[in-house]
């Protein structure tokens, strides 16, 4: 059983929901990145998203972009990423790890060798937000070899079918997009989201997994008695961008935020 | 002249395939939320492609609004000039609005109005296809937003001003390099967000399918048009097609009618920016290597990282680091050639037509037209080589002005 699949069965025992928090790797500088990951176990993240950036994330707010750029004003690539990991991994042999990104670092690093590096530095998933099912056989077939599991995006404009294919490639869990639009968007509603999670539950066994727009701990608990995992990306990010300049400062308001966000998922009925 | 014998078995009508895939390019690579969208824009693009109203009211507004068929002319001055090879102009700086960019937006304008969509968003570079889709909007009374980053907003500020003048909004793109790439990315951006009454006119053959090949499709009438013209006027086919590239529309739109004709050899011409030896440039082809990009797989200007990195080129136009899908297969499989030329080069040929031909070329046009110095010395006088002139250069006044120390 993957790290994925485990944590999500020990969670089904307790009862609760997963919280996943996403950062982006190297924002705001490389080095705050492996201490950030401890302080979201620490802070009760159950998984983490880990962004790998990229020039043109166009599914991403201007958030998530800005994050991508102050990354990249360090060169942050994806063995830099892989590295990131790799460290972390030596002192937490627990937590799943899901890498999410676009595809080009990943092509340009091949599928084979990705999934080989990123799977012997204890990635446990990944996320390719720009490649659709349909075009990912050879990737897949790359993760599977690795034992890595492949997360798909859901969203609002997903039919049966295409819910069913996406559930059929995927392993670990799902993510359903909450919204239609980009990270960090303000139009969430919840009464759809619980509609499309039920459609999606009822077509696949695989935990669901809800994000994009959600921003604090009142919506994340409303959205953790939907859904097995809630996903929260800019909102923590934005905190991140706001004390840029102190990595201490980037870790206490992280820290404080995620254990927010934590208590109020432990707490629900 | 060149032509790969090995070739001789596609069948270029039948390309791409029901994916998108040009060989290993093109395809879909977005996010799901867009998947339904590009479905429903397929369904609705092979329906409205085989039906005769459809077709008609294209044809109508291409004859009428735009003032097709585009002359080819025989640009003797500069053949002499040249001392060999015949140059022909196909003339796409004669349409309404100034370049062949609004033979897509008409025809993708009418596909918006049939699927019932009232706001049509768009990307723009150098401004040429944002006032084309502005000028289309305007005519059917749709909202139109077009997205353009604020480095060509600053460089570009007369098709700006046209643009709010046909009541389109432009909004300013400050991520990334601030130029063509980046107002694409927030143009898919407002399309994720608003998709259900919103239709995205990409202004080039390059993004997920069917965008690729709908607008080769609706640029292919330059070519069709051009293969019959030169049959009247040149007493046969040309030698050699020249056309520039930036995401290629002008270009496969002129190819696409000659693909199988193995005896006309096809150039596309790329931006070789400050030189290809600099990295300051935008030549994907001829400098780049696959990768995936806004929506396909193709040849990009990318860094060791598959990060995008920032082109250079004097035409705004050709300020983009990737290039339609068809592209990069006709380089691979031989069909077509991908040269390059400097700003240097193209500011000379535009020069060059300027005073020899008394025709103001658009600086993307003028990179064809230095090819096309270089191609006719080295051919016969009864040989034709056909250029396409894909736009006029009166936008490009300011950018010429100030490389000479002149203030407008």
């Amino acid at each position: 059983m993957s790290r994925i699949a485990e944590r999500f069965a020990a969670l089904k025992m307790e009862g609760r929901s997963a919280l996943i928090p996403y950062i982006a790797a190297g924002d705001p500088q490389p080095q705050a990145t492996m201490r950030l990951m401890h302080t979201l176990v620490k802070s009760g993240a159950d998984i983490i998203e880990l962004g790998i950036p990229f020039s043109d994330p166009m599914a991403d707010g201007p958030v998530i972009q800005r994050a991508a750029e102050r990354a990249l004003e360090h060169d942050v690539s994806l063995h830099d990423v892989l590295d990131m990991v790799r460290e972390f991994r030596n002192s937490d042999a627990n937590t799943p790890v899901v890498l999410m990104g676009y595809l080009n670092p990943i092509e340009v690093m091949g599928y084979e060798a990705f999934a080989e590096a990123a799977s012997k530095a204890g990635v446990d998933g990944v996320l390719t937000v720009d490649l659709p099912p349909e075009e990912g056989s050879e990737f897949l077939q790359a993760l599977k070899a690795n034992q890595l599991d492949p997360v798909f995006l859901i969203a609002p404009t997903s039919d049966a079918s295409r819910i069913k294919r996406i559930c059929d490639a995927s392993s670990g869990y799902v993510y359903y997009v909450s919204l239609k639009g980009i990270t960090g968007a303000g139009h969430l509603d919840i009464g759809s989201v619980k509609e499309k999670v039920e459609e999606i539950r009822a077509l696949s066994d695989l935990p669901v997994g809800v994000g994009f727009g959600i921003k604090d701990a009142e919506t994340a608990a409303k959205m953790a008695e939907i859904a097995d995992a809630v996903v929260v990306g800019s909102a923590i990010v934005s905190r991140i961008e706001a004390e840029a300049a102190s990595l201490d400062a980037v870790d206490r308001v992280v820290g404080e935020f995620v254990t927010e966000l934590s208590s109020a998922l432990q707490t629900r009925e | 002249m060149q032509s790969n014998s090995t070739n001789k078995q596609i069948k270029w009508d039948e390309m791409p395939d029901e994916r998108g895939h040009f060989g290993p390019y093109g395809g879909i690579f977005v996010s799901e939320t867009l998947m339904g969208a590009l479905d429903e824009l397929r369904l609705a693009y092979e329906k409205y492609l085989a039906d005769d109203e459809f077709l008609a009211e294209l044809d109508a507004d291409l004859k009428h609004y735009v003032g097709r068929p585009s002359p080819v002319y025989h640009a003797q001055r500069l053949s002499e000039v040249l001392g060999g090879a015949q140059v022909w102009l196909k003339r796409e700086d004669l349409n309404h609005t100034g370049a062949h960019k609004v033979n897509n937006t008409i025809g993708q304008a009418l596909l918006a109005r049939r699927m019932g969509k009232k706001r049509i968003i768009a990307e723009t570079g150098a401004g040429q296809h944002g006032v084309a889709t502005a000028t289309v909007a305007a005519r059917l009374g749709l909202e139109c937003v077009v997205y353009m980053g604020e480095v060509d907003v600053a460089r570009q500020e007369a098709n700006v001003y046209r643009m709010k003048l046909l009541g389109a909004e432009v909004v300013p793109v400050s991520s990334g390099s601030k130029t063509l790439k980046d107002a694409l990315n927030e143009a898919m951006r407002d399309w994720v967000t608003n998709v259900d009454d919103t239709f995205f006119i990409i202004g080039t053959v390059a993004g997920p399918h069917p965008y690729p090949a709908m607008v080769r499709d609706f640029q292919a009438i330059i070519g069709r048009e051009a293969r019959k013209q030169m049959q009247e006027q040149a007493g046969g086919l040309p030698d050699a097609l020249v056309a520039c590239v930036g995401g290629g529309s002008n270009a496969i739109g002129l190819f696409h009618p000659f693909l199988a004709d193995e005896s006309v050899a096809i150039y596309g011409v790329e931006a070789a920016g400050a030189g290809l030896d600099t990295g300051s440039h935008a030549a994907p082809l001829c400098a780049g290597r696959p990768g995936v990009l806004h929506g396909n797989r193709t040849y990009l200007m990318e860094d060791k990282n598959g990060q995008i990195i920032e082109t250079h080129s004097v035409s705004a136009g050709l300020d983009y680091p990737g290039v339609g899908p068809e592209h990069s297969w006709l380089k691979d499989i031989g069909r077509a050639n991908y040269v390059a030329v400097t700003d240097d080069e193209a500011l000379q040929a535009f020069h060059d037509l300027t005073r020899i031909e008394g025709i103001i070329p658009a600086l993307e046009s003028s990179h064809a037209l230095a090819y096309a110095r270089k191609l006719a010395p080295t051919m016969s006088k009864e040989q034709n080589i056909l250029v396409n002139l894909s736009g006029r250069g009166d936008k490009d006044m300011h950018t010429v002005a100030s490389l000479e120390g002149i203030e407008l």
